[in-house]
C-alpha cells in the first residue's frame, strides 16, 4: 500500500537516458491480449505501486494507484453497496486497476451502463518524457483541457504509464433476476434490441447459440414487474452465470483455437461464419471461435458492417499465436489516415517510443 | 488590390504553401478564392453582415472575422478547410453560438465557419437506438424526432432549444440529467470529422467500440481545435416510463447540500438533482411563480425516473430521507403540470436573475460535493468583499456550480470587480479539488485559469496533443490551451487583474 511514483519516474528517466524501451507489468493477467510482448525489453513492474488513495461513497468516486488489485477495489466498494458499473473482466484474482483500464475491457453490463472509459474521471500518468502529469480529477463534470484520461483507456500502455486513476462508481442494484428463453439466433438479436429500446431495467443480454439470457437490475418492484413482461425461466444462479460470461469461463469458451472478438452495431443480423459464435452486449459483442485460425480475410467485410474484428485470446498452442502476431496485429487494422494520426499521438506522448512498443499495433 | 490583380496574384501562388512562402492571403484574395467553389451567398465579407458573427453566447468578447462562410455540403466544407490549410488562414467553427466561454469567438485574421446549414437529421434507427445527424441540428430536435419511437437523446443543456449537436460535441455539454445519463462523450458513437488538412476521417463507429486509441473521447470537449465535426451518430435512450419531481425546502444551504449525499448513499441515482439558494429562489418566484417557498434558504429539486414501480419506490424513500435531513417541507409534484412548473423555476433561473440586475456573469466551476458548504461560505464572503450580490444555482448531484454575479456595467469598475470575483471563484474551485469548468468550456474566457489548474508540463502535453492533429495550429488557435508566455504573464500580474474588453448581458446557460 504505498506510493512508488518517484521510483517509477526514476525508472522511466533511466530508460530514457539509456534509450531502453520498457514493458509495463501489472499482474500479467492480460498478457494474452494485444501484440506480442518483447521479452528482451526492460520490465517496468507497477504492482507495488498500490493502494486506495481516496474513496468517497457519497461522491461516487474512488481514486486508487494503478497496482491496486481489482479484487481489493471491488470488495471495498461492496462494503458500501457500490460497484464498478462497467463490470470489468479480470481474468485473474491478481488483476490490477491499471491493467484493467489500459486494456479498456468491459463486461456484460457495458451496453446499459457504459464502458471502462465512460467511468474514468481522472488520471495521473508518467509520459514518455518522464514527467508526472495529472489530468481530469475526482469530479463528475470537467471539461478543462483535452480528455487525456479517457485517451489512456485501451491504449495498452503505449501512451504512458498510468500511476493513479479516479473512477466514477455506482450503487449496486437492489435486486437482480436473470431470465432465459429458447429462440433462434436472429430472433434473439432482434429481441435483445427491441427490449433494450423499452424502459425495462435490463443490465445484460446474451445468446449462447440456443438460448437468450436477460438480466434485470434495479428496485425490487421494478425487476419483478419487468420479469413478468419478458417471461421465460428464471436462472437459479444468476451471479455465476454472468461471472462465467464476463470471465470467458462459460462452456462456449472452452477451446484451444483462437478466440476472436467482433464488435458490431447491436442490430447487425447474425453473420454466417464457419465456426461458432456467442453473442453478448445485446448483440454488440460477438465472440467467435473459427474452424481455422487465420481470419484476416474478414477485416474488410466486418468494417463494412460498421464493426471491427480482433484476435482476443489463443489458449492452446502458443506457436500459432506467435506466428500470427509476428505478421499481423491483434487489433483490427487501421486506415492509413488513422494510423498516421495514431503515430502522431504516440509521438506526442512518448516521443522516444519507450512504452510498450508493439503492444497495440506493431508500428506504435 | 482590385479583383483581377488579386485573382492573378492568387493563381501565381496557388501551388505554393503559405507556410513555406510566409505570404498570407488578404481579405479580398480569400473572398475570391472561396467564391470559386462556394455560391456567392455562402461567402460573407461585408462588415455589416459580418457583425452577426462577432461573438457567441459570451458577448463580453467580440471580434470581427476576416470572412464568414456558410457551406452546405461536406465537399464544400472540405474545400474551405483545404484552402485555409494551404493559405495558413485560421478557422473558427460555429454552431448556434450559444456557448458561454467565447469558444466561437472569431479571429480577426481568420475565417468563421458557420455550420448552420448542416441541419438535417439523416437517419434514425429505432432498433439500434441511434440517430445520424448533421452538426447544425439542434439538440432538442433530435429528441423531438426520436419521440415517435419512444426514444430520446439524453444530454440536455439548458440551451437545448437553440444549441446544436456539433457545438455539444465541441464542448462535451452536460445538462440537468447528466449525473444519471452522462455527458455528450457518453452519448456519441461516431463522428465524421474534417482534419485541419482537409481530409475526411471517421472516428468511432456504430459499434460500441473501435480499434486503436479512443480518439472519439478526445474529440468530445476539444472545443473545435482538433477537427471540424461534420456528422454525428448519437445514442438514443428509451424514454422512461415515468418521472417524478420532489421539491424540498431547507432553512440552511448546508443541510440541503448534505441531503444530496444522503440520497446517493441510499443507493439512488436521481435523474436530476438541482439546488437554488435564497436569491435564486426569489428571482425565480418573481419571474415564473413556480410555487417555491419564498422563505427557504435553499431548495432542492430531485427528479427520479424509470419504470413506474421504481419511481414509486424511490420517491417514497427520497421523501423520507429529505425530511430526516432537516427539510422544512417536502412536496411531491401532484401531476405533470406541477412537475413542469417546478422545473420551469429552475430552468428560467438565469433570465429570472437577469431581471434583478442590469448585467450578470455566470460561472461554471465544479467542486467535490462535500466542499459545497465551504465554497458557498467563501462565495458569500467574496460577495461582500466585492460588493456584488451573487445568486447560486447548481447541478447539485455533480457539484457543478453556476454562481451568477450581479453587476451593472454602466457603473465604473463594476465589470472589473465582477470578473475578478469570478476568477476567484474559479481558483477556489481548483483549490478544493474541483475544476474551472464543468460544462461551459475554457474557450477564450477561462484561458488564464488553465494556468492555475494545470502545471506547465501538463499544458505542454496538451499542446503536443494539439500539434499531433493540427501542426500549424489552424483550428481555433488561441482558445482553451494557453501559450507558455500568457501563463507566466498571468502569474506575474496575479490572478485578480483581468482583461476587460467589453460587457454584455449573459443570458444562456
Amino acid at each position: 500500500m504505498s506510493d512508488h511514483s518517484i521510483a517509477l519516474q526514476q525508472r522511466v528517466q533511466e530508460a530514457l537516458q539509456q534509450k531502453q524501451a520498457l514493458t509495463i507489468q501489472g499482474s500479467g493477467s492480460k498478457n494474452f491480449l494485444g501484440g506480442l510482448i518483447d521479452h528482451n525489453l526492460t520490465p517496468l513492474p507497477v504492482i507495488k505501486h498500490c493502494g486506495v488513495v481516496n474513496y468517497e461513497p457519497k461522491e461516487l468516486v474512488i481514486t486508487a494507484r494503478a497496482g491496486t488489485s481489482l479484487t481489493a477495489i471491488q470488495s471495498l466498494l461492496a462494503e458500501q453497496h457500490q460497484m464498478l458499473a462497467f463490470e470489468p473482466p479480470a481474468f485473474s484474482e491478481q488483476a490490477t486497476l491499471g491493467g484493467t483500464i489500459a486494456c479498456g475491457l468491459s463486461g456484460p453490463r457495458r451496453p446499459y451502463t457504459g464502458s471502462a472509459r465512460d467511468f474514468v474521471l481522472g488520471s495521473k500518468i508518467i509520459n514518455g518524457q518522464a514527467e508526472i502529469l495529472h489530468f481530469g480529477g475526482e469530479v463528475m463534470k470537467n471539461v478543462a483541457g483535452y480528455d487525456v484520461s479517457r485517451l489512456m483507456v485501451g491504449a495498452m500502455g503505449t501512451l504512458g504509464l498510468i500511476l493513479e486513476l479516479s473512477l466514477k462508481v455506482l450503487p449496486q442494484p437492489e435486486q437482480e433476476i436473470s431470465l432465459t428463453l429458447e429462440c433462434p439466433v436472429n430472433e434473439a438479436i432482434e429481441q435483445m434490441n427491441k427490449w433494450s429500446a423499452t424502459p425495462l431495467p435490463i443490465s445484460a443480454a446474451c445468446y449462447d447459440g440456443a438460448n437468450l439470457y436477460i438480466r434485470l437490475s434495479g428496485a425490487a418492484t421494478a425487476v419483478s414487474a419487468g420479469s413478468k413482461r419478458i417471461g421465460g425461466d428464471i436462472i437459479a444462479d444468476c451471479k455465476a452465470f454472468w461471472y462465467n460470461v464476463r470471465e470467458l469461463q462459460h462452456g462456449f469458451f472452452n477451446t484451444d483455437k483462437f478466440l476472436w472478438r467482433l464488435s458490431l452495431p447491436s442490430d447487425t443480423p447474425y453473420i454466417e461464419l464457419p465456426g461458432k459464435q456467442f453473442i453478448d452486449w445485446g448483440g454488440a459483442q460477438r465472440w467467435y471461435i473459427a474452424d481455422t485460425d487465420n481470419k484476416q480475410n474478414l477485416y474488410s467485410s466486418i468494417a463494412q458492417q460498421g464493426g471491427q474484428l480482433s484476435l482476443f485470446r489463443a489458449s492452446g498452442d502458443n506457436s500459432a499465436r506467435n506466428s500470427f502476431l509476428t505478421h499481423n496485429d491483434a487489433f483490427h487494422p487501421l486506415s492509413t489516415a488513422l494510423l498516421a494520426l495514431h503515430k502522431q499521438l504516440k509521438h506526442a506522448f512518448d516521443p522516444q517510443g519507450i512504452f510498450n512498443p508493439g503492444r497495440l499495433y506493431r508500428e506504435l | 488590390m482590385d479583383a483581377r490583380s488579386s485573382a492573378l496574384a492568387l493563381s501565381e501562388r496557388s501551388a505554393l504553401n503559405a507556410y513555406d512562402t510566409g505570404i498570407l492571403m488578404n481579405k479580398a484574395e480569400l473572398t475570391i478564392a472561396l467564391k470559386r467553389f462556394l455560391p456567392d451567398c455562402a461567402v460573407i465579407s461585408e462588415q455589416e453582415a459580418l457583425r452577426a458573427y462577432e461573438c457567441d453566447g459570451l458577448p463580453a468578447y467580440r471580434k470581427m472575422p476576416l470572412v464568414a462562410v456558410l457551406p452546405q455540403t461536406v465537399e464544400q466544407l472540405q474545400q474551405v478547410v483545404q484552402l485555409c490549410h494551404q493559405q495558413a488562414v485560421p478557422v473558427v467553427a460555429r454552431g448556434a453560438a450559444t456557448g458561454l466561454s467565447g469558444g466561437a469567438l472569431p479571429l480577426e485574421n481568420g475565417l468563421l465557419l458557420g455550420l448552420s446549414r448542416f441541419n438535417k437529421i439523416l437517419n434514425i434507427n429505432p432498433l439500434a437506438r441511434t440517430a445520424r445527424v448533421q452538426p447544425g441540428v439542434r439538440n432538442l430536435a433530435i429528441s423531438e424526432a426520436a419521440a415517435k419511437y419512444g426514444l430520446y437523446y439524453a444530454p440536455d443543456p439548458s440551451s437545448q432549444i437553440a444549441c446544436t449537436i456539433g457545438g455539444n460535441v465541441a464542448e462535451n455539454s452536460g445538462g440537468v440529467h447528466c449525473l444519471k445519463y452522462g455527458l455528450t462523450v457518453h452519448n456519441v458513437l461516431e463522428l465524421k470529422v474534417i482534419t485541419p488538412q482537409g481530409e475526411l476521417l471517421t472516428i468511432g463507429s456504430a459499434a460500441l467500440d473501435s480499434a486503436g486509441y479512443d480518439i472519439l473521447a478526445l474529440m468530445n470537449g476539444s472545443e473545435g481545435m482538433l477537427g471540424i465535426v461534420v456528422e454525428i451518430l448519437v445514442k438514443l435512450l428509451p424514454r422512461p416510463e415515468r418521472a417524478q419531481v420532489l421539491l424540498a425546502a431547507f432553512d440552511d444551504v448546508e443541510k440541503a447540500a448534505d441531503s444530496v449525499g444522503e440520497i446517493i448513499a441510499a443507493g439512488i441515482i436521481p435523474a436530476g438533482l438541482e439546488m437554488m439558494d435564497a436569491l435564486a429562489i426569489q428571482a425565480a418566484e418573481d419571474f415564473v411563480h413556480a410555487g417555491y417557498p419564498r422563505d427557504a434558504n435553499a431548495i432542492l429539486l430531485c427528479e427520479v425516473d424509470g419504470t413506474n414501480e421504481e419511481v414509486s419506490e424511490h420517491s417514497k424513500k427520497i421523501y423520507d430521507l429529505l425530511l430526516s435531513c432537516g427539510a422544512t417541507e417536502v412536496r411531491t409534484a401532484r401531476d405533470e403540470a406541477e412537475r413542469l412548473r417546478f422545473w420551469q423555476g429552475r430552468k428560467s433561473a438565469f433570465p429570472a436573475v437577469g431581471r434583478m440586475s442590469p448585467d450578470y456573469y455566470c460561472m461554471d466551476g465544479t467542486v467535490p460535493r462535500k466542499k459545497l458548504a465551504q465554497v458557498l461560505t467563501r462565495i458569500s464572503q467574496l460577495s461582500e468583499h466585492y460588493q456584488l450580490p451573487v445568486a447560486n444555482v447548481f447541478h447539485a448531484g455533480d457539484g457543478n456550480l453556476h454562481p451568477l454575479i450581479l453587476y451593472d456595467a454602466n457603473q465604473p469598475g463594476e465589470l472589473q470587480r465582477a470578473e475578478d470575483f469570478g476568477a476567484e471563484i474559479l481558483e477556489l474551485s481548483v483549490q478544493v479539488g474541483g475544476t474551472i469548468t464543468g460544462e461551459h468550456g475554457v474557450g477564450h474566457e477561462k484561458i488564464h485559469q488553465m494556468c492555475v489548474q494545470f502545471s506547465e508540463p501538463e499544458l505542454e502535453q496538451f499542446r503536443a496533443l494539439k500539434r499531433a492533429f493540427d501542426p500549424h495550429s489552424l483550428l481555433n488557435p488561441g482558445k482553451a490551451i494557453p501559450q507558455p508566455r500568457s501563463c507566466s504573464e498571468y502569474k506575474l500580474i496575479g490572478s485578480c487583474n483581468h482583461d476587460t474588453s467589453g460587457h454584455q448581458h449573459r443570458e444562456h446557460e
